[in-house]
């Protein structure tokens, strides 16, 4: 298919996947610091943590009130990550390539577009997010579902689960990271008393907390994170992700299992081994921390490797990698 | 409901005659419009809309807001058109497209017409869109204008003009479609029994034509719709057409040309391309070749052109057969290539160029409709009867300037078709835009774009200036359908 195409099908996703976690990370905030008396600030500046868009925040706001992050998080047209800018550009980018997708996935593009629009002129809907993030939800799950179910499977629709895969590991991965220390007492010790109501609203902002409670009972927080990263079946852990994005990318390669054609399916290839043999303990000792911001740049490489091999027209004069079999 | 008084402006009415009955093409139709309840028609009206809207059928407007969608204007009540006159109009049009098929040939390769003195050689040197890279070129199949939309108009006597070739990139066929799959949809049952002649084989006749005219020796051909981008007036056709045609929609930097062909860049890496159809105009498609600035064509396009390894739809240069001026003389240039007249004929058209006829104009500007001879979309024309002194006054300073950019008509009265306003029928004038397609054969599609200016005593059809449209019938004789092919007379001998 035409590079130009599947770039912006995978951006098209990558932005309707962004979007929806902005969504559940500010739901999850709020959540979060319901009933908290400490200053505004501390409990609302994690988020941009977790979106790593301070250095952006910082030029245009004067402090991480809740009324500014939530701003700029949802409807700052001037920040490129907002979900507002994310959900317009999705639009844009369906309306170039309208003869790729089906009516009904331009048809919620449009109503989502529109959504998010009135939202932002409504000055009630930041003093309640929840209703607004739970719209947002469920209009992306809407989304996925129709490409699902009225697009045929082919090249494009594997480009577009690719990115929303990359996009989605990246950002349970932060939720985890940013929230996983908050919300361990006593910096970290294990065995105290536990805030039960927090960490389900953790799980929950993943959409994880029945999935979690079929499989493991108990609130653990060491659990918890094994959950969110190295479940190999529930559809927003980071392992999940990684696992879909080699299928798509196989798929669309056509390489043989276990094997590669271009450098971005090896690196996808050797993250997802990783995240196949990886053990929860060894993670926590060698730093929950510094695992997850390893697993982050791997998949940024892994995405500038996609541009490389698919859309970048530089590519054309250097003949594809030869297949290696493991 | 009633249809009754349906009062005509003193034209010539497309659905009834001067004494108030249907004429015998409309009279089947006019009579199941009385069967149906009052409001019924309003009501369908609406759902068409509401259809227009839901399925984004739009165009862009250009104005101050870059690029506004606007929803395709559309009326429910048909132009109807009886076969014996299709056949003529079809006749015509096929007679008009080979010739100008030959002229254009000749322009850039022997120009034995100017040599003939058919036509003058200063009117060909002087035109704006001659273009010299083309000089020497011969397109696949001898075609230039692969697709062409003539615009026909209807004056009160009856008489069917052709008002100009849109021989560049002609635009509106796929609304032509889309029209049609509204009627089916919202109207339905009128179509029963009406023997309406289809034309849904439109994009398939598409593909073929642009196929046939492949590069020689080419065994599999990949065709690819170049298109200027999402912002064109015209994006959502070409979209439209891409899919139907099921072919590739791709921008300009989507192509590039590598060791002598152009390819489409992939996820697997260059595909060839083989015929492109091309709704960017000559000036933009190659910067190395045209316009510098262009940044909507492909770099050394031309090189592969000329070289025959790639066809473009319709081939670049064509414009100098579009020109107003070389309007003009069509007739001729009909005469001079097939020693016969022409089936249909041309408005009478005043050329300013000509000192005698410049006089003319000049002392007649309040009568006259005055047209610069390169633009198109009905932009920059003076309507004399309505213009202002000073507009007039403007206007005789510019055709002073620049003669050679005039050319004058008389001020046509359109023929006018029932229009649904309110409740009630009224007269609204329209035009036609049949679609011509040239490649190994010629195919015209029965029907076409029938625009129609939606105020009052407008004559204004231009859907860039609020024009609207409605669905053409063409209807079948009896039980005979009229061949729709008429093989080439320079026939081919690839197969």
């Amino acid at each position: 298919m035409l590079s130009r195409v599947a770039e912006t099908v995978y951006w098209l996703s990558r932005y309707v996947e962004r979007a929806e976690n902005i969504a559940r990370f500010i739901d999850v905030n709020y959540n979060l610091t319901l009933g908290e008396s400490e200053s505004l600030s501390k409990q609302w500046t994690p988020l941009l943590e977790t979106t790593a868009d301070q250095d952006e925040f910082v030029k245009r706001y004067d402090s991480p009130t809740r009324e500014n992050v939530l701003q700029f998080l949802s409807f700052d047209e001037q920040n490129g990550n907002s979900m507002i800018s994310c959900v317009a550009r999705a639009r844009e980018n369906a309306r170039t390539i309208r003869e790729v997708i089906s009516s009904v996935v331009w048809e919620q593009l449009n109503k989502f577009h529109l959504l998010v629009q009135a939202a932002g002129h409504s000055p009630q809907t930041l003093e309640q997010p929840q209703a607004f993030c739970e719209q947002v939800r469920l209009t992306s799950h809407l989304l996925v579902g129709a490409m699902d179910a009225t697009m045929s499977h082919d090249e494009a629709w594997h480009f577009s689960r690719l990115g929303r895969m990359i996009e989605r590991g990246d950002k349970t991965s932060r939720l985890l990271d940013v929230q996983y220390y908050n919300l361990l007492p006593d910096g970290g010790s294990v065995g105290s008393s536990l805030d039960v109501v927090r960490w389900s609203a953790l799980l929950r902002s993943a959409s994880a907390l029945e999935s979690y409670r079929r499989l493991r009972g108990k609130i653990v927080p060491i659990r918890v994170a094994e959950f969110l990263m190295l479940d190999r079946k529930f559809p927003r852990a980071m392992h999940f992700a990684a696992m879909r994005a080699r299928e798509s990318m196989r798929m669309i390669t056509g390489s043989e299992l276990n094997s590669y054609c271009y450098h971005s399916e090896q690196l996808l290839g050797r993250l997802c081994s990783s995240l196949d043999y990886a053990v929860i303990d060894d993670i926590l000792q060698d730093g929950l921390h510094e695992y997850i911001d390893q697993f982050q740049r791997q998949l940024n490489t892994i995405g500038q490797e996609i541009h490389e091999d698919f859309f970048s027209v530089d590519r054309l004069n250097a003949p594809p990698q030869a297949s290696v079999m493991t | 409901m009633l249809l009754l008084p349906y009062e005509m402006d003193g034209g010539f009415d497309e659905m009834f005659a001067p004494d108030g009955r249907p004429r015998a093409s409309g009279e089947r139709f006019v009579r199941r419009l009385e069967a149906l309840a009052d409001g019924n028609l309003r009501e369908r009206q609406k759902s068409a809309e509401l259809n227009l809207q839901n399925m984004g059928i739009t165009f862009n407007v250009y104005s101050h807001q870059a690029g506004t969608e606007k929803i395709w204007p559309f009326d429910l009540l048909p132009r109807i058109i009886d076969a014996e006159e299709w056949s003529m109009i079809a006749k015509g049009l096929e007679q008009r497209i080979r010739a100008l098929n030959l002229f254009v040939d000749d322009v850039y390769n022997d120009r034995k017409i100017i040599k003939d003195k058919a036509v003058p050689e200063s009117l060909i040197t002087s035109s704006k869109t001659l273009r010299k890279q083309c000089v020497g070129l011969q397109p696949a199949e001898g075609v230039w204008c692969h697709i062409t939309g003539v615009d026909l108009i209807r004056d009160a006597d009856g008489q069917l003009y052709v008002l100009e070739d849109n021989l560049r990139c002609p635009s509106g066929v796929s609304y032509v479609l889309e029209n049609r799959e509204l009627m089916k949809r919202t109207f339905a049952h009128v179509f029963e029994g009406m023997s309406v002649e289809p034309i849904e084989e439109y994009p398939e006749q598409l593909l073929k034509t642009l196929l046939d005219c492949a590069p020689t020796g080419v065994s599999d051909p990949v065709a690819v719709l170049l298109t200027p981008g999402v912002h064109n007036s015209a994006y959502f056709e070409h979209s439209f057409l891409a899919q139907q045609m099921g072919i590739e929609l791709v921008h300009g930097s989507d192509l590039i040309v590598k060791d002598g062909f152009v390819h489409m860049i992939t996820t697997r890496g260059l595909q060839r391309v083989d015929v492109i159809y091309r709704r960017i105009d000559d000036d933009f498609l190659d910067p190395a070749h045209f316009r510098a600035d262009s940044c909507l064509g492909v770099k050394n396009l031309m090189d592969v052109y000329r070289a025959g390894r790639v066809s473009l739809a319709n081939a670049p240069g064509t414009g100098v057969a579009d020109d107003k001026a070389v309007y003009a003389y069509v007739p001729d240039i009909i005469r001079y290539y097939f020693d016969e007249d022409p089936i249909l004929p041309n408005v009478p058209t005043f050329l300013c160029d000509d000192a005698k006829q410049r006089q003319h104009v000049l002392s007649h500007l309040d009568q006259l409709v005055v047209k610069p001879t390169n633009e198109s979309g009905g932009y920059g024309i003076l309507m004399g009867p309505h213009a202002s002194a000073d507009e007039r006054a403007e206007c005789a300073e510019a055709i002073q300037k620049n003669p050679r950019d005039w050319i004058a008509q008389p001020m046509l009265n359109l023929s006018t078709v029932p229009t649904l306003v309110g409740d009630e029928l009224k007269p609204r004038h329209v035009d036609l835009r049949p679609f011509v397609l040239c490649g190994k054969d010629v195919y015209v599609m029965p029907g076409g774009l029938t625009r129609v200016a939606l105020k009052k005593g407008s004559m204004v059809v231009n859907s860039s200036q609020g024009g609207g449209s409605k669905d053409t019938w063409v209807l079948r004789n009896g039980t005979t359908v009229a061949p729709k092919f008429v093989s080439n007379t320079q026939e081919s001998s690839s197969c």
